[in-house]
């Protein structure tokens, strides 16, 4: 290139990194946040939930794109297939999902540990490394997507093992940037106080981190693969995510209503003790088919059958207290989803996850729909709903507290978020149901799993009208989450009146 | 009495909660180590990659009530007996290109993946090659170029082109093979296989 050229192409950035920096500043005058409302944990905290919303805008857009590609197979093909769409769509809801706890942790660090953040520098660049590198991952995903069969495919381009598809130099990035945040936990704490909260938070981010490690390997053995592969997928979201969002939840309740410290916590260890001991050997449930002895067919199916009954202990938590306090609360959208996020926890992850668990009944449903119909709901209803409550509770502390109880300007705006978003995701749960049962009885139980098989179930109109339905409710998910960021953006703006002071009873 | 009752006590449910966790997990580490010494390749459940070389057919027991791999007699895939060294290797490769072709992101493998094509658990016994003589062949052509070999079942769905050397074509059917002779608890069930009489 000479030099003329270069000339241009820098004059053209400049131009367009100064039109960018006119459409940002205009975008901050026009959403009017204060950020000196907030402490410096806070503010750290509010990052990792803006690359949460726009993360959890990719896992809707691929999943729209992946559920065209149900009902006309040549969509994309061969420039964004299925495999590629399939895979950002569940990336993008793991790390939304982790990027929300990260931030629900630090929001609240300062506040639980009474004092300041140990190492908030840290915290930053940290946040700055893993945001660079999951930028980097979701490139490759979308320009390179696959390699040659040879380590280096596995080390810089994409695992290939569902949910942990990160790339190994990834891997070790995101235990580097999870050890920094756990170091942060650990010394606040330390220097602060503690609680059982405290307590509670660092021992399940010990076991979060750890067993991340466990799926950092590659095995030629496939059994041993998806054994160590469901330690971190199995005791990730069914164990230590649930009690980490447990502890968001205990946080919150205490914080929305007032309950007090020492029900709070009983609660929690209750819900710890419930939820390790169904859930740590629950894990057996995805070890009847993979190659393993058949003791797991009884150990996972009798413990994974335990795995609801932490989830019912959480919705009379939620519910008990919201109703001893009269609902009385200082903002309205976060106690909304934090009673959405108990209700669905329980129907998406206990009552969904009951249906196929035990061994009699998976042996017909496993590997079909009924295990994404069972994802939908559960993942969503788990922890999307959390991070949402904790979204609403950031932004009314970022417009300085003010009033977003009842009698709110454009409530309308987070009521038919939260009806669009719920119906929409509930909607698909149903339409994949009915696809897994379909596949069940015809892939299933009557043609024996098949290739044949698989396509005469994928072919039949009961199946292609519950993925036009699903598809139908990915619309429905989609307006929700628009509603969503503009209800965030916008809500408190220009309000005056003050949220009521919550004082502990 | 007056005290608080001991199960509605904070310090109780601290010590159960520690107490159950531990069990858990102690539970978990010995039936992990247990799982994976029964478990490795050569084991009774998961075959030596050597099975490679043998007939693999998978059967209805009636004593165990379950379906159950069986492994026969020498039929060696692509005409060669692969030492125990080269059928790892084999194995090996066609493992690795699975996942770095990201197979698991439309297939599932032993039930787990997703579900934008079939399973690939017992693929190599699987009706759809027509015959034995002719399923090798018909399965690395098709990997090699899945477009104009496409295998589609009435459904439009395609695989893409992965730009599989024929290698890894030979290394994925030997993964496939060596996975089909894995004891899977009788998953899937009433499965019939090429080897079947219609």
């Amino acid at each position: 290139m000479n030099a003329s050229g270069l000339n241009g192409v820098m004059q053209q950035t400049a131009a367009l990194y100064e039109k960018s920096h006119v459409y940002l500043n205009n975008f901050k005058s026009w959403v009017q946040l204060d950020s000196s409302n907030l402490s410096d944990g806070q503010q750290l905290a509010v990052k990792y939930f803006i690359v949460a919303v726009i993360l959890f805008f990719a896992q809707i857009l691929f999943g729209m794109l992946a559920a065209i590609q149900f009902i006309v197979p040549g969509f994309l093909y061969e420039i964004l297939d299925f495999s590629v769409n399939r895979m950002i769509h569940i990336n993008a809801m793991i790390v939304w999902m982790l990027y929300g706890f990260i931030g629900c942790v630090y929001w609240f660090l300062e506040d639980e540990s009474g004092t300041e953040i140990v190492g908030l520098k840290l915290g930053n660049i940290a946040f700055w490394v893993l945001t660079g590198a999951v930028t980097l991952v979701v490139l490759v995903y979308l320009l390179v997507q696959i390699g040659p069969g040879k380590d280096s495919s596995i080390w810089l381009i994409n695992e290939g093992r569902e949910y942990i598809e990160a790339p190994r130099w990834a891997d070790i990035g995101i235990v580097v940037v999870m050890l920094i945040f756990f170091y942060n936990v650990v010394a606040t704490f330390s220097k602060g106080k503690w609680s059982g909260i405290a307590g509670v938070l660092t021992l399940d981010l010990v076991a979060l981190a750890g067993l991340y490690v466990a799926g950092m390997f590659y095995m030629t053995n496939i059994t041993h693969d998806q054994y160590w592969w469901w330690w971190v997928i199995h005791l990730w979201v069914e164990a230590t995510w649930e009690v980490l969002v447990g502890v968001i939840m205990a946080w919150s309740l205490m914080k929305l209503l007032g309950v007090r410290r020492k029900i709070i916590q009983t609660w929690l260890y209750i819900e710890v003790a419930l939820m390790f001991g169904s859930g740590i050997l629950g894990l057996g449930h995805h070890y009847f088919w993979i190659g393993t002895p058949e003791y797991w067919l009884t150990i996972g199916g009798f413990f994974s059958a335990l795995e609801p009954i932490p989830l019912v202990a959480m919705v009379v938590h939620a519910v008990y207290d919201s109703g001893t306090h009269a609902f009385k609360n200082g903002n309205h959208p976060a106690l909304a989803w934090i009673i959405a996020q108990a209700f669905g926890n329980f129907f998406g992850a206990g009552v969904w996850g009951f249906m196929h668990t035990l061994p009699q009944i998976n042996m017909y449903t496993h590997g079909t729909q009924w295990s994404a119909s069972h994802g939908h709901l559960a993942f969503f209803g788990a922890y999307a709903t959390i991070n949402i409550a904790f979204f609403y509770l950031a932004i009314q502390h970022w417009r300085g507290d003010v009033w977003m109880g009842g009698g709110s300007q454009n409530a309308w705006r987070w009521k038919w978020a939260l009806g669009l978003l719920n119906g929409g995701v509930l909607g698909m749960t149903i339409a994949l149901l009915i696809a897994g049962y379909e596949q069940s009885f015809i892939e299933r139980a009557v043609e024996g799993s098949t290739w044949g098989g698989y396509f005469s179930a994928q072919n039949h109109p009961s199946f292609q009208n519950a993925m036009g339905w699903r598809l139908f409710f990915g619309g429905i998910t989609f307006a929700g989450f628009i509603l969503l960021v503009w209800d965030l953006l916008t809500i408190g703006k220009g309000e005056t009146r003050k949220a009521p002071e919550i004082i502990e009873s | 009495m007056n005290g608080t009752p001991l199960w509605a006590l904070e310090s109780f449910w601290k010590k159960t909660a520690i107490w159950v966790t531990a069990g858990s997990f102690l539970i978990l580490v010995v039936l992990t180590m247990d799982s994976l010494s029964k478990t490795s390749a050569g084991s009774k459940r998961v075959p030596a990659y050597t099975v490679i070389n043998k007939k693999i057919d998978y059967q209805y027991n009636k004593e165990l009530h379950k379906f159950m791999p069986i492994i026969g007699e020498n039929e060696f895939l692509f005409g060669k007996e692969y030492t125990e060294e080269e059928a790892r290797q084999l194995v090996d490769l066609g493992k690795k290109t699975t996942q770095a072709k990201n197979c698991m992101n439309c297939h599932t493998l032993l039930g787990n993946g997703a579900y934008y094509a079939p399973d690939l658990t017992k693929a190599w016994l699987d009706k759809g090659w027509v015959s034995k003589e002719m399923r090798e062949g018909m399965m690395v052509k098709f990997l090699m170029d899945p477009e104009n070999n496409a295998r589609t079942f009435g459904s439009n769905r395609k695989m893409p082109n992965l730009d599989i050397t024929e290698q890894e074509a030979k290394g994925i059917i030997a993964f496939l093979k060596w996975m089909s002779s894995i004891d899977t608890n009788g998953f899937p069930y009433n499965f019939k296989t090429i080897n079947a009489e219609e």
